[in-house]
């Protein structure tokens, strides 16, 4: 295999790399914005709807300048989403049909303009179908420096207007009560979302860019809970797409770079999905199990307790069986994980008693939980205070209450730690 | 002259040529609290929006302190209804209600550490500060809706809207309502709440106003708060409460 192309020295490769990156940064950065604002497929349709701009600029310069296309790309997408917003005003038509009704019918258009292009006669016209699938191979110099100018001033575009966006993003009713134009935001986002498309035409092609501005974005969401961090990330995930794809797709022959950078994008989004701390599938599963093994302990070691205590007895001898019977605990799993930890001791063949350390733990256990019950039985009184839900404990400020009003309605747990060594002192005695 | 918080002239809106809210005119007296109640659909939560100019108005006019609303925004506090944006945002409790400061911004500027510690005693005043740096998806709905306020009081305006803040929250969380609109109040602030629970009338609100397309009664609670008019806005439909509507009725009678 010929590697001579990763040499970084080579001028062509350095551009086509670099063209490929900033086309992930910009549409990384601006979908996350787009997914949040719920306009992904608006990027599809943007896309699709660019294909006979490009054309129609072809067809009236006769040249292939990357500037002539965007233009073309641009004003085609423009009169694509200013149809899309008169057919949701105009007709009962809801905005997904509108949208893939401007897509399907401006791409249709862009197929026969292509095809009308391809039958004419000169040698000109070859390459253009390229914006099908992407060609970022066939990137040059001022192409680049293009690219360049367009994606800096998408960046700096987002960062000036950052609060702004977020705002639209997240709640734009409330933003309009602030004074703020959010149409005029909206119509912004748009263009800038507009432009990001526009730019990865060439290397990604109408047909898979939306990917571009989907794909990254929601990989850099299960990494993080801050949008600052969200859109940086999606840049950079976007970024390293567009390079792996363009990389890869030299190790054939004409390979098309457009599935390529959406393919590497899709790994991303797929290590994300997988391994993201927190939000990622193997954390939440392993998170799922630790609880549901901790709820099953600290329910049998409340059952054993609360058993005992209806016996009277903190060292009763509590069987499988009637555990089953009372508290519906079934399998021995939990009690001989609970067992194993010294919190029961085995009494006879499937019957367990409390241990010193056991009788403390359960004991606080049961009375957390029972302050749980008086709280939510008194919450009406005692709200003000901010309560976490959440959280494990019961809210700090409120326990002295709390207990007196366990006492009060009599739930204070029978059998306290204290209690227990008295009884041991009498068995001694 | 005297300017009032609010005037609302012959607002009028309608969907499809049905009108929804008809020609309602108000004014409101500086420093009270306002209740908007009346019966399911009564346009209620799109008059609010409509004088916030959320939705559009078929006619009307709406004054705030004597200039017209589009001039006076920034006077104007709003919480909408929790329901209308997505939870799961990736955002803090605390960046939420420094949304409320960004009017005052401008363009292009961020906040800085003054706003921060000014949306941290806003938080402090609904009872959240421990939950500031809480993603707030992690957030129970009645925190939520305290977010949404601490936002509005972020806001630092002299009329605000509320729009159902009490549906739906826990007991924790109307107390923290509660407390908050007595302590807007003292400040001399005029709230417009649209509330849902007719129990809770007389309680909460000084000012109320009667709504079912068209304004019913408006005025202070007492003397809004009448049988004769609540069976105007809710017709036969009061008497399928039950037990509770008859209460409330009684009450009325004796107000």
């Amino acid at each position: 295999m010929d590697l001579s192309w990763l040499s970084v020295a080579d001028a062509n490769t350095r551009w086509v790399l670099t063209g490929a990156s900033l086309l992930g940064l910009s549409s990384g950065v601006l979908g996350s914005f787009a997914l949040l604002r719920r306009r992904s497929l608006m990027g599809d349709a943007l896309a699709h709807a660019a294909l006979p701009g490009v054309c129609i600029a072809f067809l009236l310069t006769g040249t292939k300048n990357l500037g002539l296309f965007l233009v073309g790309a641009a004003v085609a997408g423009l009169l694509g989403t200013m149809a899309i917003s008169a057919i949701t005003r105009y007709s009962k038509i809801k905005e997904d049909s509108a949208l893939g009704l401007v897509l399907t019918v401006f791409f249709g258009i862009g197929i026969m303009l292509l095809t009308v292009i391809q039958r004419m006669p000169g040698g000109n016209q070859s390459g253009l179908d390229k914006f099908l699938f992407g060609q970022a191979a066939a990137l040059v110099g001022s192409d680049v420096q293009l690219m360049t100018a367009i994606a800096a001033g998408l960046c700096l575009a987002v960062f000036l207007l950052f609060k702004e966006f977020k705002l639209l993003a997240f709640d734009p009713g409330f933003g309009a009560g602030l004074g703020l134009p959010m149409g005029i935001l909206d119509l912004l986002l748009n263009l800038l979302i507009l432009l990001a498309v526009v730019i990865g035409l060439q290397s990604v092609g109408v047909v898979l860019m939306a990917a571009m501005l989907i794909t990254p974005a929601v990989a850099a969401r299960y990494w993080t809970d801050r949008l600052a961090t969200m859109t940086v990330l999606a840049g950079l995930f976007g970024a390293a797409s567009g390079a792996l794809g363009t990389l890869l797709s030299q190790l054939g022959p004409r390979m098309p770079t457009g599935p390529l950078i959406v393919l590497a994008a899709t790994m991303v989004f797929l290590v994300s999905l997988f391994f993201a701390p927190r939000r990622g599938l193997v954390a939440r599963l392993v998170r799922f199990l630790r609880l549901k093994r901790q709820v099953a302990r600290e329910t049998a070691l409340r059952a054993v307790y609360e058993l005992a205590e209806g016996a009277g007895d903190p060292g009763a001898a509590i069987g499988l069986e009637e555990l089953r019977r009372r508290r519906g605990i079934t399998g021995g799993g939990a009690l001989e994980a609970l067992a194993r930890a010294g919190a029961l001791s085995p009494a006879a063949p499937g019957a367990w008693r409390l241990t010193a350390a056991g009788l403390a733990e359960a004991h606080r256990l049961v009375r957390e939980q029972r302050l749980w019950e008086v709280f939510l039985m008194h919450e009406g009184e005692l709200g003000g205070a901010a309560v976490d839900r959440d959280g494990a404990l019961v809210p700090a400020a409120l326990r002295a209450d709390l207990e007196r009003l366990l006492r009060l309605h009599g739930l204070e747990p029978a059998l306290s730690p204290r209690s227990a060594t008295h009884t041991a002192r009498g068995e001694g005695a | 002259m005297a300017e009032y918080p609010l005037e609302v002239r012959d607002l009028t809106v309608a969907y499809h040529r049905k009108p929804v809210v008809q020609s309602v005119n108000l004014t409101l007296p500086e420093g009270q609290l306002v209740g908007v109640v009346g019966p399911n659909g009564a346009g209620k939560s799109t008059m609010l929006k409509a004088i916030l100019g959320l939705v559009p108005a078929a006619a009307g006019e709406v004054r705030v302190f004597g200039r017209p609303y589009a001039a006076q925004r920034s006077l104007v506090g709003y919480v909408p209804q929790r329901g209308s944006v997505d939870w799961d945002f990736p955002t803090d409790a605390l960046d939420v209600v420094l949304m409320g400061r960004y009017g005052r911004l401008g363009w292009f500027r961020r906040p800085g550490a003054k706003d921060r510690e000014l949306a941290m005693e806003c938080l402090r005043q609904v009872g959240m500060a421990d939950f500031a740096n809480r993603q707030i998806s992690q957030l129970s709905g009645g925190q939520q809706q305290r977010v949404f306020l601490a936002r509005a009081l972020a806001q630092d305006a002299r009329l605000y809207f509320m729009d159902e803040p009490f549906a739906g929250v826990d007991a924790a969380t109307e107390k923290a309502i509660v407390s908050l609109l007595g302590a807007l109040k003292e400040r001399g602030k005029t709230v417009v709440v649209v509330h849902h629970d007719l129990q809770t009338v007389k309680e909460y609100f000084d000012w109320l106003v009667l709504l079912n397309m068209r304004l019913i009664a408006f005025g202070p609670t007492e003397e809004v708060f009448t049988a004769e008019n609540l069976q105007k806005a809710y017709g036969g439909r009061l008497t399928q409460f039950g037990a509770g509507a008859a209460a409330v009725l009684a009450a009325a009678k004796e107000a």
